[in-house]
């Protein structure tokens, strides 16, 4: 199960087709850069919850 | 040599540099330890809890020459530099996963390096010297790039100078860590990566609110650095604010390879096995891409340099000169010395985890097998410097152009000793005479495809698509393995037992 949730930053991150595009743009970012910016704390609280699936950070 | 000085900004980058220098020597006396040891010297004693490990580790991976490369490239091509973001996303679930169970197995045995691990796991020399000369030949070229960082920002004070006298400074500066590096160990570079952590926050963010606001907001940037990669775009193909087809493979398997490439490295081994404990790795897995996030900020830093009219031949002089352009002279200073001490972090890391590889597992087992900790300990500060002072002659004697092409290949090399490393903290089903062949397949073909007709080439073209060398490598070098360890099993000792590479039961 906790592969599940450290698995899916990595398949957002690298499917590039769903964010290869200028629109829709966030404070006049394109949405390449601004997605992928967002991801990174995304990609850390899926790891989180991994952890406290995994119940062993204590 | 010094008539062109910004006076101001070299008096901030001087009265730092100091600063970090004084530390270095009283790092020595910080948490205090037998420096005579080699696990003391050269992994702090592994007592760095959460905290300290996530200033050594963010110091550490995110070098000096990644502040200055990685917006270099966006300024030179557009989206393809932000591969940068993937690529730190992809490594923490990685990390998370792999690296505790690597420091509980070491922690269990005293392994000090990644080599140690590979020799007790597989029994195998010849596959425990393949992975340390990796390691130490990969981490050459990296340091040097680490001065190539620093030389930027000193030019960039106005520091000019005729033949060996232009690299005084640098000099200067790399004498100084290599004393402080033999003196206290690993305990330097994390007590000064404290200071330049928080130094490299203040100027990105310092970077991303006061730039944009005096060129007119991220619509004004993103608009002139698109109509300059438009114009670029007759002449160069494959530059944009978005990915080309042909960019979308390379980009991909890039940002997968860089990711399983970077903890392979000796350095970054140092960092996780000093840490404290499995629970710092994981906590450290969730809290570092704090520092993704901010190299993503300063990439965008590379748009803001088409959008403040910056224009040089070469890309990497482009942060420099917006830096100049867009602070005030003591910020510039500011910013500059808090991008030179970047560089100071990782160069010691690299030097002492190199020193600790070379000593481990080249000197010991094939020359002087009965080695005392203090022989350990002495030659292993002895290697530091002479790592340090060849990553210096590479800068002084030959060109630039080189290093780089060495750390592209680094990379490539690097991911050879996954299969090893990664594999062998899950399964003892591969051998080490099987993994050793499959390493020296991927070496071989990983640098034979990046031997471009004329110039080294980071990706090939296989089946229509374009993919990242180390990857195509990796896949030669997994598929010979795994056939060779079908063929002939292996009888060889292992010294781990499963219990090894789980979290230690705390005594309830």
């Amino acid at each position: 199960m906790k592969y599940v949730f450290l698995i899916i930053p990595c398949i957002l991150c690298l499917w590039v087709p769903l964010y290869n595009r200028l629109e829709p743009t966030l404070w006049s970012i394109p949405f390449f850069y601004w997605f992928l910016l967002v991801l990174v704390p995304v990609s850390a609280l899926f790891i989180w919850i991994a952890a406290r699936i995994e119940g062993s950070d204590s | 040599m010094i008539d062109n000085l910004n006076w101001t900004a070299t008096a901030v980058f001087i009265a730092l540099f100091a600063l970090v220098t004084v530390l270095g020597f009283v790092a020595a006396r910080w948490k205090a330890g037998n420096l005579d040891e080699l696990h003391e010297w050269g992994l702090g004693g592994r007592r760095f809890g959460a905290w300290i490990t996530w200033f050594l580790l963010g110091g550490d991976l995110y070098t000096a020459y990644t502040v200055i490369a990685v917006p270099a490239l966006v300024y030179a091509i557009g989206a393809y530099g932000f591969f940068a973001v993937p690529y730190t996303i992809l490594i923490y679930p990685l990390v998370f996963v792999t690296m505790p169970r690597l420091w509980n197995v070491a922690h269990k045995k005293g392994y000090i390096t990644g080599a140690d691990f590979i020799y007790g796991r597989y029994g195998s020399k010849g596959l425990e010297l393949a992975v340390a000369f990796t390691g130490i030949l990969a981490t050459m070229p990296y340091i040097a790039l680490q001065l190539v960082g620093m030389e930027k920002v000193i030019q960039a004070l106005g520091f000019q100078g005729q033949g060996l006298m232009s690299h005084a400074p640098l000099t200067i500066a790399f004498v100084i860590l290599a004393l402080y590096t033999y003196k206290s160990g690993l305990r330097a570079p994390a007590m000064i990566a404290f200071v330049k952590d928080i130094m490299i926050y203040v100027f990105v963010i310092a970077a991303v609110v006061i730039i944009p606001a005096q060129l007119g907001g991220y619509g004004a940037i993103f608009e002139a650095a698109g109509k300059v990669y438009a114009a670029k775009a007759a002449a160069t193909p494959n530059v944009g604010l978005t990915l080309t087809p042909a960019q979308v493979s390379p980009f991909i398997t890039l940002a997968i390879g860089s990711a399983m490439a970077l903890f392979m490295y000796p350095h970054s081994m140092t960092g996780v096995l000093s840490a404290s404990g499995p629970g710092a790795i994981r906590r450290n897995a969730m809290t570092l891409p704090a520092y993704s996030l901010v190299l993503g900020l300063i990439a965008l830093l590379g748009f803001m340099a088409h959008a403040a009219g910056i224009q040089v031949a070469n890309p990497q002089d482009a942060i420099p000169q917006l830096v100049l352009k867009m602070f005030p002279a003591w910020f510039a200073g500011f910013c500059f010395a808090a991008i030179a001490i970047g560089a100071l972090v990782p160069a010691a890391v690299m030097s002492i985890g190199a020193a600790n590889t070379f000593t481990r597992n080249v000197w010991r087992p094939f020359v002087e097998p009965g080695m005392s900790p203090q022989r350990e300990s002495y030659l292993a500060k002895l290697m530091s410097l002479i790592v340090k002072v060849g990553a210096l002659v590479v800068i002084l004697f030959m060109p630039t152009k080189f290093a780089l092409d060495l750390q592209l290949l680094g990379g490539v090399w690097m991911i050879q000793i996954f299969p090893a490393i990664v594999l062998g903290l899950y399964t003892r089903w591969y051998s080490g005479t099987a993994l050793l062949i499959g390493w020296a397949v991927g070496f071989v073909l990983g640098t034979w495809l990046s031997w471009g007709p004329a110039a080294w080439v980071p990706t090939s073209v296989i089946g229509g698509f374009g993919a990242y060398n180390g990857l195509i490598a990796l896949a030669a070098n997994v598929a010979v393995a795994t056939v060779v360890s079908l063929v002939a099993r292996s009888v060889a000792r292992d010294e781990t037992a499963p219990a090894d590479f789980e979290d230690a039961r705390s005594p309830a």
